[in-house]
């Protein structure tokens, strides 16, 4: 089997080769449409993040109150609602059904929709990780903040949370690169990103192992490039003597 | 906000036409990927165990490149190379299950090595001391231990990996979202259509998941 990484260089219209590769005067090569694919699957990934980092670390503190069995039953039901229910399917959720009960959803661009539908689910996802960091606390943390007079807010602020958020720093990095891969279910609803790029230039050009090559490339890049942005926060923000163990599994 | 679900939609011809069809293949996936899954995932983990650097470094390029590439992309790599490698055409359903046996069983190797890891040494020994081979060390020692600490862990992942055939969707193969979306597109009713999908999923995950947790309860006491 031979290669033919002219393929890129290939405009997307009248398939013929043009030279530098770069589409000149508003028309595109496959390059051109990779690495907007690229960027495309960069932002949703980065901004999904973004959210669920929010989310994700808003409610997995509320489970870890004490003394408010309801607020503690209302986060549990938001991550089982959105861990059980695969993410192709939330997302057709965000996409098909909640416009038609919300027609101001309906103006919404598409890539917004699934930035909610990943960044939710990955958000039930960080609570899980942020809920079990508090929870590794010694009890005394707690009781130590309280003895010195701290309000709650101030003793998740000044106590619990700084200790909790570093210990989760190994699990939430696989959970950053696991929002990369995820969001790769946006070719279902016509995302413009490296899946659906895969797909269609593949049938388009029927050159479907340089396509993939080039798209797996990325996405590993991506990944790793993140890894390596975590790796450095975590040695910026270690405390000796800390460190929880990543949990083996999952996607 | 306007709520006109048509509850007629929600009958047993959905069910018998549609959605069962589906639903087995999503099970019968399930089922064979993580079968599957666990015995080549055992063999990995042996293999990145072994300590012989030829047997390491490939397990080890394996199971990492998988786990760095998203599925909807491994299951695309599967449909495009398989037909070109044993010569004919192949359907999806037959793809996918090669795929996830495939994907599945880098995940499941790494829960095996854990849990191999999580033997304490003594048991190596004492195997050893009663003048067992490797062979007979692994099957009759270690691998039950291994296999019965992570059992919770193997099942959550059975769960992921429920959710994940859905993804089967990129290259068309009947699984039961499929199922479910064909059904909605029939009668025109795809809102109620993805509803169900997802209240179904989410009952029989949610389940699966409620009884692991028993399960890692009582094992946690024996332990």
């Amino acid at each position: 089997m031979s290669w033919d990484w002219q393929v890129f260089c290939t405009d997307t219209l009248d398939q013929t080769t043009v030279a530098g590769c770069f589409g000149k005067g508003g028309d595109i090569t496959y390059l051109d449409w990779l690495l907007s694919a690229w960027g495309w699957t960069v932002s949703v990934s980065l901004l999904s993040l973004a959210l669920a980092l929010v989310l994700g670390g808003l409610i997995g503190t509320l489970r870890t109150l004490q003394g408010r069995p309801w607020v503690v039953r209302l986060g549990n039901a938001w991550v089982e609602l959105f861990r059980n229910i695969p993410l192709l399917v939330q997302l057709f959720l965000w996409y098909h059904v909640l416009p038609s009960f919300f027609p101001s959803l309906q103006r919404v661009p598409g890539f917004v929709l699934v930035i909610f539908a990943l960044g939710l689910f990955t958000s039930a996802r960080i609570a899980e990780q942020v809920r079990s960091g508090l929870e590794s606390l010694p009890r005394g943390q707690r009781y130590a903040g309280m003895a010195v007079g701290f309000t709650t807010f101030q003793t998740y602020r000044y106590v619990l949370l700084p200790m909790g958020l570093r210990i989760i720093i190994p699990p939430l990095t696989s959970e950053t690169m696991n929002i990369f891969k995820n969001s790769s279910v946006a070719f279902a609803v016509s995302v413009a990103e490296l899946t659906m790029f895969a797909m269609q230039a593949q049938e388009e050009t029927s050159r479907g192992v340089e396509i993939y090559l080039a798209v797996t490339a990325l996405y590993v890049v991506s990944a790793f490039a993140i890894n390596r942005v975590m790796a450095f926060i975590e040695k910026r923000s270690r405390v000796p003597g800390f460190i929880a163990a990543s949990s083996a599994g999952g996607h | 906000m306007k709520l006109a679900l048509d509850i007629s939609f929600y009958n047993w011809d959905l069910l018998s036409n549609f959605v069962l069809k589906g639903l087995y293949f999503s099970v019968m996936l399930t089922v064979v990927a993580t079968i599957g899954g666990v015995i080549f995932g055992t063999v990995l983990a042996l293999m990145r165990l072994s300590g012989r650097k030829w047997l390491v470094v490939p397990a080890t390029i394996y199971v990492n490149g998988m786990r760095s590439i998203p599925l909807v992309m491994v299951i695309l790599w599967f449909f495009l190379l398989m037909p070109a490698i044993i010569g004919r055409p192949i359907g999806a359903e037959t793809s996918a299950v090669v795929t996830f046996i495939a994907f599945e069983a880098a995940y499941f190797s790494e829960i095996m090595r854990a849990g191999i890891q999580s033997i304490s040494r003594g048991q190596v020994f004492a195997g050893m001391a009663m003048g067992m081979t490797y062979g007979q060390n692994m099957k009759l020692v270690i691998l039950p231990q291994a296999f019965r600490n992570m059992l919770p862990v193997l099942l959550t992942q059975t769960i992921i990996l429920f959710q994940d055939t859905s993804l089967v969707y990129a290259i068309g193969a009947y699984d039961m979202l499929k199922g479910f979306e064909i059904a909605g597109k029939n009668y025109g009713r795809p809102i109620e259509a993805y509803l169900a999908a997802a209240v179904v999923y989410f009952v029989m995950c949610f389940a699966l998941s409620w009884a692991v947790k028993r399960l890692h309860r009582k094992i946690a006491i024996v332990r």
